[in-house]
């Protein structure tokens, strides 16, 4: 999976800009991704990417617009040092998948890396590094777990 | 220890009696819905998917198209199409058509948003109604769709920050001054995750409008809550047209119950403007010479009837600078008759403004204003990302109505005071 690393404060207007809002079908969305902020994201990102990025991902608007272009493109995950709070619930509530670890200064654009949810452990092959991180509060990572709210919702029924 | 206003409304509509923690995760009943026509289509997607068993919760849904109306073009068109349909399938009554207003200031104006009630909206900007004492927060699409099914939502127990501002306002300085001035000091995140609340003898004096600016733009901090306790003047406000009972909530805890406290002098607030990229980019107005494009008056933040007469008032026989285009965005139906019957659309007019109906037009790049490559605009709105009015290239620079319509008359970004000098 390829990094993707974007700055501090990246805003719902920048991953998905306003006048893209016509639909909420996240592979149409998918294709106008980051379409200002880095036009070649939609054309070169591949199912299984990450996104890392420094304080206040997602800030703005509440647009789930925003992380369903995401999932739509195929990040798998996003990694953060903190995350805007609609932008939060959003993706949990989508299960697109988020974590809050301070990586910013350590993992760079091109890295190889894998994931393990369950451990709490990001594994960089490049750098040969390991990093922690602090699994979801239960209760959110029993949305994640259900595939997002929706199906969360229909489960209790 | 007592807590604060937040916590307190959380509580309740949680129906627990016992104090309650900050991080903690409570279900709440929520007081109203609101969707608009970029949130609102997603949302009902999502309920249909539900296959509800029973009704959805149709008398707290709100539905207002507001964002991209009258239509910009086909895709649009059809969104607001869907969203028409969707609210006639789920019988929703308290939908609101193209013309009546930006979704927030009709929530104000047609009395949903009060004391003490528990709002959520598919639009950051729902926030607003801390001004009226509610905890109102935004929300996506799929989570109003949950809402609209069982009422209910998830919510974690923000920590709060209390803001004291004493003191008296200069000439010309208003809501947003004190916004954009607090902002520029904690930053685009410094109230991540948290609640504001707002006390101090300078938001005493203020008019609910401008505490309205106030809470609107607490989630540009990243706040999830910007909360102003109360008083005579909204309650006079909400007099025959709020809907429905309410029951204002107070904080009558000490200090330490708040994670952290900010206090302001009133009188060192100067005409503040955010520059590009970022609202907490903050500079005063007099030390910026930038020449503009466009002057923006609208929006949620500063869209209504008093906002209009500051800006009316600067421009009253005067022309706009011929290299400038002014766009005058009154933020309702009511905000614009009035301002007819105040004699203050003409007033736009003879300064050669151009003037509209409501709708949130270019706040957000939609229409009604989009900026091109290299262009800048003022504007009273409520966000100067790139590429926020339009072109990546383009610049917005974020003031209060009295900067926007002076800078207007000059060409570039100036000081209201330096128009008397």
């Amino acid at each position: 999976m390829r990094i993707w690393k974007f700055e501090h404060n990246v805003d719902t207007d920048q991953i998905i800009p306003a006048e893209y809002l016509t639909t909420g079908d996240a592979k149409k969305l998918a294709a106008h991704a980051f379409a200002k902020a880095r036009p070649e994201f939609s054309k070169e990102v591949k199912e299984g990417d990450v996104i890392v990025a420094g304080e206040n991902f997602g800030c703005g608007s509440s647009r789930e617009h925003a992380p369903r272009a995401l999932l739509g493109a195929g990040i798998s995950c996003v990694i953060a040092r903190s995350f805007a709070r609609i932008f939060f619930r959003n993706s949990i509530n989508i299960g697109l998948h988020l974590i809050e670890a301070d990586v910013f200064d350590k993992i760079e654009e091109g890295d190889e890396i894998e994931i393990n949810f369950e451990a709490g452990v990001i594994k960089n092959f490049t750098k040969e590094e390991e990093y922690k991180f602090k699994p979801l509060p239960e209760f959110m990572q029993k949305l994640l777990d259900s595939g997002g709210l929706i199906n969360y919702i229909i489960k209790q029924k | 220890m007592m807590p604060t206003i937040a916590e307190k409304i959380l509580r309740e509509k949680a129906g627990k009696g016992e104090k309650v923690e900050a991080g903690e995760i409570l279900e709440c009943e929520v007081d109203y819905i609101m969707v608009n026509d970029i949130t609102g289509v997603p949302a009902f997607e999502v309920l249909d998917e539900l296959e509800l068993d029973e009704e959805l919760k149709k008398e707290l849904v709100v539905v207002i198209q507001d964002h991209y109306v009258p239509n910009k073009d086909v895709d649009s068109a059809e969104q607001a199409k869907a969203l028409r349909d969707y609210a006639r399938k789920y019988g929703i009554k308290n939908y609101f058509e193209v013309g009546k207003g930006i979704c927030h200031q009709v929530m104000i104006e047609e009395g949903f948003a009060a004391p003490g009630r528990l709002i959520i909206g598919a639009d950051s900007h729902t926030c607003s109604y801390g001004a009226l004492g509610a905890f109102s927060t935004g929300i996506g699409s799929t989570e109003a769709a949950a809402a609209m099914a069982t009422g209910r939502l998830w919510f974690k127990v923000p920590t709060t920050q209390k803001f004291v501002i004493d003191g008296e306002l200069k000439q010309y300085v208003m809501g947003k001054d004190i916004i954009l001035h607090i902002i520029g000091d904690i930053g685009v995140s410094g109230s991540l995750y948290k609640s504001q609340e707002f006390y101090g003898t300078a938001i005493e004096k203020l008019s609910l409008s401008d505490r309205i600016t106030i809470s609107n733009m607490a989630v540009e901090a990243g706040a999830k809550a910007g909360i102003i306790p109360p008083d005579e003047k909204v309650f006079e406000f909400l007099n025959g047209r709020v809907r429905g009972e309410y029951k204002p909530v107070y904080a009558d805890g000490p200090e330490s119950e708040y994670e952290e406290v900010f206090e302001y002098n009133a009188s060192e607030i100067v005409p503040t403007v955010a520059k590009p990229f970022s609202p907490d980019n903050t500079a005063p107005a007099s030390e910026l010479d930038v020449p503009i494009d466009q002057a923006y008056l609208g929006s949620c933040t500063n869209g209504r009837i008093e906002d209009l007469r500051v800006a009316a008032a600067i421009l009253m026989g005067k022309k706009i600078s011929p290299d400038v285009r002014m766009i005058v965005v009154p933020a309702s139906k009511r905000v614009l008759e009035q301002a007819l019957e105040e004699g203050l659309i003409k007033i736009f007019l003879a300064a050669d403004a151009f003037v509209c109906g409501p709708t949130c037009g270019a706040c957000l790049g939609g229409h009604m204003g989009v900026l091109a490559s290299g262009e800048c605009c003022i504007s009273t709105t409520n966000r100067n990302f790139i590429g926020r009015m339009g072109h990546k290239d383009s610049e917005v620079y974020l003031a209060n109505p009295a900067v926007v319509a002076a800078s207007a008359l000059k060409g570039r970004i100036i000081d209201p005071r330096e128009l008397e000098i």
